[in-house]
């Protein structure tokens, strides 16, 4: 029998026995290590050959990725690791740390109940790093640490074995600091990063060894002694006397939870609109495999033969060939499972049946998306929605190089925006020039890459552009919107939403998804008026609508009419036809048709629309661009060309520290400024610098430039240089 | 000046003596054809009977850009022809309204409506209808329940009600689809639809359709080529049940 064939049945043996199993992902920053260290866990544990690791890249089965050396998919792989002579599962994600990517750890997350978080020893915690913590700690995911590169710190800048110590000390003292600042009350109830209690471990995942404070008592492996042979350049004899595969998977074992902990918790926070006394919230809370089956979808991939793969994570129930679910939110249509497996690296091994508490990839599930809450029952509440924290910034067109491909290119663009939800897809089968919106340059191009690539549609694609939004500046109203047969009337307000109420939205505090008392409630906490915090009837994006009116006859029935005429206006604004944000509207008076046929949808939208579009430019219509926190680290020397580099691009330099004989310059600069970024800072530093960028949210356009920039924008799109004015719209 | 005139019920000859010579004399002739149809002339028939030609307006003509029917009105005499009478269930209050702040003359021709040939195929009389309502055909996100509203308010009050059913560039709703949206409406609502309809079709033509009972019966009914038209009666008055039963198919009780 082959090890790999044995690997598998142990892995099956084990699948239904919850306190064995471990699901844990692994978060970092960029380049901090985090796929060589998979592969080493991998190798350690006996799924791949150890001379391959660290090389091979098991874990990116993206050729896309190994060519890059960057994971840019959240890859699964399962693994069995021996411990106080029993025997673990461990179901392991991959997450990819480039920022482009973030949407993929924020579903990494929800699958998962426990992360190891990795930090580079030389270059401490990075913008990503506290993003991804975020992530985990959002999810109720419980966090242990991993300094890696502990012979970079040693070898290349040459501290002796006290200031090893103290530097390794400040790196978990700075995790620690974020943990307390995002969830105090999880820190001081055990989340608390202790390297004497076992939480962190320290080592190198290249050189395959790390050490930690329990296991130095076993091993009797000590700091003196990692000092010492990463001095001497002996990291084989670390590497056998203190394996890193041991030290980090024990930590797993140890301190993170296994399902059934970690389920009886996470339920109320992944399933808060759910009621917990059903027989599904009873059977997710004991992670109960004879319970109706609840699966949260978090990865959707492709695969030549299968078709479509939905993997995610069963939180209760089992899951065979042929079991009935049904995908929330859908046309509740039987979806019947064709197939029921693990992922084992790139690879799918098929398995008769999987218990709760793993995380499955199954095929046969048509009608999920990424986030999708899949059950054997027919009704149930869906799982909390997966929230990003970065937005697209950046559009590219493409269309089909053969006309042939036409169809074939909209049947691909409409998978590649279900396999990641941080992409948004806008078809237009008119023209045939579809539109890709990402998070930046680098996830662009990998996606129509994969395209041209996988899918064997060849594209053209047109240089990347600048997504913008419009907001407003002050208030305006009531403007009176007419219906097209004047006999309908609208008048709205607009103000720009208060900050605290957008971060609430997007947060997820303040939903249409939450008990109409319960939201009230909240608005008023937000310092919303008690009289309004009681009408808002709809939110789009970070935009409020709010019906103040009161006893009106069929506004009722026409109000779905109002809400279409309200989001397409948001859809292009009045100023460069880009989406607009942070606008409250309150409806105050309405003035209806007796007759039904003369308030349809040919009356009403039109009317709202307009009246929203001439109030947005009433209201002091602005450009917002997308904005990057940029951090680059260099040696002292280039200091002025780092400076420079943010400067230059309209940036700004808010923060310079120096450890060491390196400092790093942290700002901000809009995404507008940043293509060719990359070459830039290369050259500039003689390719010293390490360098990161982060989604900064969006700015106003100095008005400085503000009319080139529109003008630009009208002119791309091929609307009238001329800007529209109110009463364009109000005629 | 911009004249109303109304070209009545079927075909180019329902119009009034009057109305056709003001037609005849008229520099621009417009017709609006959204609101309501002759079914019996098209523009063509309507062109060769007045020896003028006819502008065909649409929604947006009227309602967006009713600039070039004002201009006209401005510099010469203008005219704009409705089917039935101008301002009964249409929307052209608001283009004279426009027309007056203009400082241009306006005036109105009256045509026959189905307003009151209803009375006559029906023989309910016309003192006792309540409010009259339109069905829509049904859109994304739009599925208006106040047609329903107003027969059963009607109906409590014992009025009958009229009720007009949606004409579209392509289709134009039957007296069943129309019952059948008013049963759907009450089932929506948790409410009881009204027992009796009298379906009506092509008034004002040589062969028009009428027939009346339950909704079963009036959905099962071919009531043959548009337009149709809806009364839901009330209590029935003596006279009123021996009209239904004599011209209208009315089961005797």
């Amino acid at each position: 029998m082959t090890r790999r064939k044995k690997m598998v049945e142990r892995v099956t043996e084990l699948m239904d026995q919850p306190k064995m199993i471990r699901n844990i992902g692994i978060v970092a920053h960029i380049d901090h290590g985090k796929t060589t260290l998979s592969d080493n866990l991998l190798a350690g544990a006996g799924m791949i050959s150890e001379e391959i690791a660290g090389k091979a890249c098991w874990m990116d089965s993206d050729e896309e990725e190994q060519a890059r050396g960057i994971t840019i998919d959240a890859s699964n792989v399962s693994m069995v690791h021996e411990y106080d002579g029993k025997e673990y599962l461990i179901n392991m994600i991959d997450t990819p740390g480039h920022v482009d990517f973030g949407g993929d750890v924020t579903r990494a997350m929800r699958a998962v109940d426990g992360a190891v978080v990795l930090v580079d020893a030389v270059e401490g915690t990075m913008p990503q790093t506290e993003t991804v913590l975020r992530q985990a700690l959002k999810e109720g995911v419980k966090p242990v640490l991993f300094v890696n590169k502990v012979d970079r710190l040693i070898n290349e800048l040459k501290v002796d074995e006290m200031t090893m110590q103290i530097r390794l000390g400040k790196v978990i003292d700075k995790v620690n600091k974020l943990i307390k600042g995002m969830n105090e009350e999880a820190y001081n109830n055990g989340w608390k990063l202790d390297a004497a209690q076992g939480t962190v471990a320290f080592g190198s995942a290249l050189y395959n060894w790390a050490v930690s404070v329990p296991y130095m008592k076993k091993s009797g492996v000590s700091f003196k002694d990692v000092y010492e042979k990463c001095t001497a350049g002996d990291m084989k004899w670390l590497a056998k006397n203190s394996p890193l595969c041991s030290v980090v998977l024990d930590m797993v074992v140890n301190h993170l939870p296994n399902p059934l902990e970690s389920q009886e918790r996470r339920v109320n926070i992944i399933w808060q609109h759910g009621d917990k006394s059903t027989p599904e919230g009873q059977a997710m809370y004991k992670c109960d495999p004879n319970g109706p089956a609840s699966l949260m979808v978090t990865d959707i991939s492709f695969d030549q033969h299968a078709g479509e793969v939905a993997t995610g994570r069963l939180f209760s129930g089992t899951l065979r060939r042929g079991t009935e679910l049904y995908v929330m939110g859908t046309a509740k249509k039987i979806n019947r499972l064709t197939q029921v497996g693990v992922f084992m690296g790139a690879e799918r091994i098929e398995v008769e049946a999987i218990p709760a508490g793993n995380i499955v990839a199954v095929t046969g599930l048509k009608d999920a998306i990424v986030g999708s809450t899949a059950s054997t029952l027919m009704e149930m509440t869906p799982f909390e929605s997966l929230k990003h924290y970065s937005e697209p910034v950046m559009t590219v067109a493409v269309e089909a190089k053969n006309m042939k491909d036409l169809p074939k290119l909209i049947t691909v663009l409409r998978q590649v925006a279900k396999e990641d939800p941080t992409v948004q897809v806008t078809i237009n089968e008119e023209t045939g020039e579809h539109l890709i919106s990402g998070m930046g340059e680098l996830h662009l191009e990998v996606i129509t890459g994969r395209i041209a690539r996988d899918k064997n549609v060849e594209i053209v694609t047109s240089p990347p552009i600048v997504v913008y939004r419009e907001t407003i500046t002050g208030k305006a109203g009531p403007v009176e919107g007419k219906s097209p047969n004047r006999h309908n009337r609208f008048y709205i307000e607009l103000e720009p939403m208060p900050a605290n109420l957008v971060k609430a939205i997007k947060d997820g505090e303040v939903s249409m998804d939450m008990p109409a008392l319960e939201r009230r409630d909240k608005l008023i906490e937000l310092g919303i008026d008690k009289e309004q915090a009681k009408n808002l009837v709809a939110i789009e994006g970070t935009n409020t609508f709010f019906d103040m009116t009161k006893g009106i006859q069929y506004l009722n029935e026409t109000m779905e009419l109002i809400f279409d005429g309200w989001r397409e206006a948001l859809a292009g604004g009045p100023l460069a036809d880009e989406q607009i944000q942070n606008v409250m509207i309150k409806l105050v008076d309405v003035k209806l048709h007796e007759d039904a046929i003369h308030r349809g949808p040919a009356q009403v939208i039109p009317a709202v629309r307009s009246a929203v579009k001439a109030g947005v430019l009433m209201a002091g219509d602005t450009l917002l661009e997308p904005m990057q926190f940029l951090q680059i680290t260099v040696p002292q020397e280039h200091m002025g060309s780092a400076t420079g580099m943010i400067q230059g691009r309209r940036g700004q330099v808010s923060d310079m520290t120096s450890e060491g004989d390196t400092i790093t310059v942290i700002g901000k600069a809009p995404v507008a400024q940043l293509f060719g970024f990359a070459g830039d800072v290369r050259s500039a530093t003689e390719g010293r610098a390490m360098w990161s960028t982060e989604f900064a949210g969006f700015d106003v356009v100095p008005a400085g430039i503000l009319k080139d920039v529109v003008k630009e924008i009208r002119k791309r799109k091929g609307l009238k240089e001329q800007i529209p004015t109110p009463e364009d719209y109000l005629v | 000046m911009l004249t109303f005139i109304g070209l009545g019920l079927y075909d180019e000859r329902d119009i009034s003596v009057k109305g056709l010579e003001i037609i005849k004399s008229a520099d621009k002739v417009y017709l609006e054809g959204y609101t309501s149809r002759l079914m019996g002339a098209d523009v063509r028939k309507l062109e060769e009977f007045y020896g003028k030609s006819v502008t065909l307006l649409n929604r947006d003509d009227v309602e967006r850009f009713p600039g070039k029917i004002l201009d006209a009105a401005a510099e010469g005499d203008a005219v704009f022809l409705t089917g039935g009478d101008p301002m009964v269930s249409t929307t052209h209050a608001d283009i004279r309204i426009r027309a007056e702040e203009r400082g241009i003359a306006t005036r109105i021709i009256h045509g026959a409506s189905i307003q009151s040939a209803v009375c006559g195929l029906s023989g309910l009389q016309n003192y006792r209808f309540g409010k009259s309502c339109s069905v829509p055909y049904p859109e994304r996100n739009w599925f208006p329940t106040t047609p329903l509203d107003t027969i059963l308010s009607n109906f409590r009050q014992d009025l009958h009600t009229l009720v007009f059913l949606d004409i579209k560039p392509d289709r134009h709703m039957s007296v069943p689809e129309g019952v059948e949206l008013i049963c759907r409406m009450a089932e929506k609502c948790g409410e009881t639809a009204p027992p009796l309809y009298v379906g009506m079709a092509r008034a004002g033509s040589e062969s028009p359709s009428v027939f009346a009972g339950s909704a079963e019966d009036v959905m099962n009914h071919d009531y043959g080529a548009p337009l149709h038209i809806i009364a839901v009666p009330a209590s029935l008055h003596e006279m009123e049940r021996e009209y239904l039963e004599i011209f209208a198919g009315l089961k005797r009780e």
